[in-house]
Formats: C-alpha cells, structure tokens, sequence
C-alpha cells in the first residue's frame, strides 16, 4: 500500500542542505517508478521551494524548513514546503514570471518553473508568519518495458 | 561545482562541472567573473555536458555572464546541455536571447 505513505523532513535554512532536500524527495517518490524526467521535474520544483525558504523567507538567519513528502490516490505525489519566516507580501505578484525582491543573483523564474513542473502549486502566506508551498504531481502509470 | 576554461580563437568555452544550484552559484559567479575579466575573450561559450541538475539559480548566472559578455560587445551561447538543465532552460524563455543546443 504506497498511498497515504509520507515522509516529514526538518532541516535549518543552510544552502547545504539543498541537494539533500531534493534527493531525499526524489528518492520517497521512487515508490511511484517514475520516469527520469518525472524525478527530474519534481527534484527542480522541490529545490526551487526549499531555496526560496532558504533565501527570502530567513534572509538574516537560520530558521527551520519543514518539508512533507506523501502519496494520495491516484499515484499522485504532494510535495509541501513550509517556513516561519517573512512571509509573502502579495502571492499573485510573487508568482508572476521574472518577479523577484532577491536582486540579480536571483532569476524570478523560481514559481514559474515550479508550476510549469507540478500539476499543481499551491501558496499559503502570512507576512511575518510564514509561507506554505504545497505542489502536486500524478506519476503516468507505465506500460511494462517502458 | 568546478570551472574549467578552453581557449577556442577569439571564444572562451566555460566548462561546468556538478549541480548548479543556490549553494554553488555564489562561488561560480566569483570564478566565472575572474576567468573572464582575465582572459577577456570576446566571445564565450558555457559548456553544460557536466552539470547534471541546475534550477533557477543557474538561469540567474547564466543572465549575469550574458550580461557580462554582451555589454563588452562578444556572444554568449550555451551547449551541450543535457535533459534536465534544458528543461530548465526551456521553461525560463532564455533561448530568446541566447541559443543553446543540447546534448545529443
Ligand atoms: N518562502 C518565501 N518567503 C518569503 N518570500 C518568498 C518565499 N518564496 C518566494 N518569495 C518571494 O517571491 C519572489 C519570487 O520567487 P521566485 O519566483 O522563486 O523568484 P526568485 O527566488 O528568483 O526571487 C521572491 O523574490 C520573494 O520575494
Ligand atoms: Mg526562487
């Protein structure tokens, strides 16, 4: 039984930690057998949330990035990144293509590739409280031999 | 994440080597900045077929040494980049400006 399988992962907000986060999500989701461009895709979408917790959401400290791995009906994958950090001022400008407060060393690409990756990409935020990006995707069943 | 540099004629080509995210691109961006304002090529060349995942982080060090290039008048292109780094690069719109091949 996969479904309602998760996995809980809390990590201080050290850039370090980045390619852990996103390995450890691609591997829980390796259950699914998903093709490479699935784990690649989910991989991406995973590094961009947890890097905007890292970057925006503690910029002057070290605070703690919560991260939920776990598996609805359907094989599909639900992915959710939480902080208690900054928060998000306006969510619908945040997500649009090229946005960023984060200067030239950030792109302002980080939603837009995480909705163009996921099925879905959801954002919950409260400025001074914190920010909760939950992201869904359903691994395509594979014909055997494929 | 490592550097290396190949003169090619008038180009540079920037070999890449590892995952480019966050945690690597500050310290890329230093190196890349020194290779190039060293070796001044006019032309410059960001060799992919080594990184084997890249996000955003490295959309934004891709701008910053096309900007770099482009504003002492040379070119900026990308090759060899393989599956995921392209998907990446194809979701940000970037090949508007600068032309990548993949790795084949
Ligand atoms: N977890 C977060 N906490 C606070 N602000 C955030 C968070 N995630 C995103 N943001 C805001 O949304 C903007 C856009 O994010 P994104 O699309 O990833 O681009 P980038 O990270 O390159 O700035 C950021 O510049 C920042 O202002
Ligand atoms: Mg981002």
């Amino acid at each position: 039984m996969k479904e309602g399988n998760y996995i809980k992962l809390e990590l201080p907000s050290l850039a370090v930690n980045e390619g852990f986060a996103r390995s450890a999500a691609a591997a829980f989701c390796s259950q699914l057998d998903p093709t490479l461009t699935e784990l690649g895709d989910i991989k991406t979408a995973v590094s961009e949330a947890v890097t905007n917790a890292i970057v925006h959401a503690y910029p002057d400290s070290i605070g703690t990035i919560y991260i939920r791995c776990r598996i609805l009906a359907g094989d599909i994958i639900e992915i959710a990144v939480k902080d208690k950090g900054r928060g998000i001022e306006d969510i619908e400008k945040a997500r649009e293509p090229l946005f960023t407060t984060g200067g030239d060393d950030r792109s302002g690409m980080g939603f837009t590739i995480m909705e163009t990756f996921m099925d879905s990409v959801k954002v919950r935020s409260r400025p001074g409280s914190g920010t909760t990006v939950t992201m869904r995707r359903r691994i395509e069943k594979r014909r055997k031999g494929q | 994440m490592t550097v290396q540099a190949k003169r090619e004629g008038p180009a540079l080509r920037l070999m890449l080597r590892g995952e480019l995210d966050h945690s690597a691109a500050q310290g890329l961006w230093h190196r890349i900045e020194d290779i190039i304002s060293y070796e001044s090529p006019r032309d410059c060349c960001l060799d992919l077929s080594k990184v084997s995942f890249m996000d955003s982080s490295g959309i934004a060090i891709i701008l910053k040494t096309y900007r770099m290039v482009n504003s002492a008048g040379g070119r900026l292109w990308i090759e060899n980049a393989a599956q995921q780094p392209l998907r990446v690069l194809d979701a940000s719109g970037i090949d508007r400006i600068i032309k990548i091949t993949a790795l084949n």
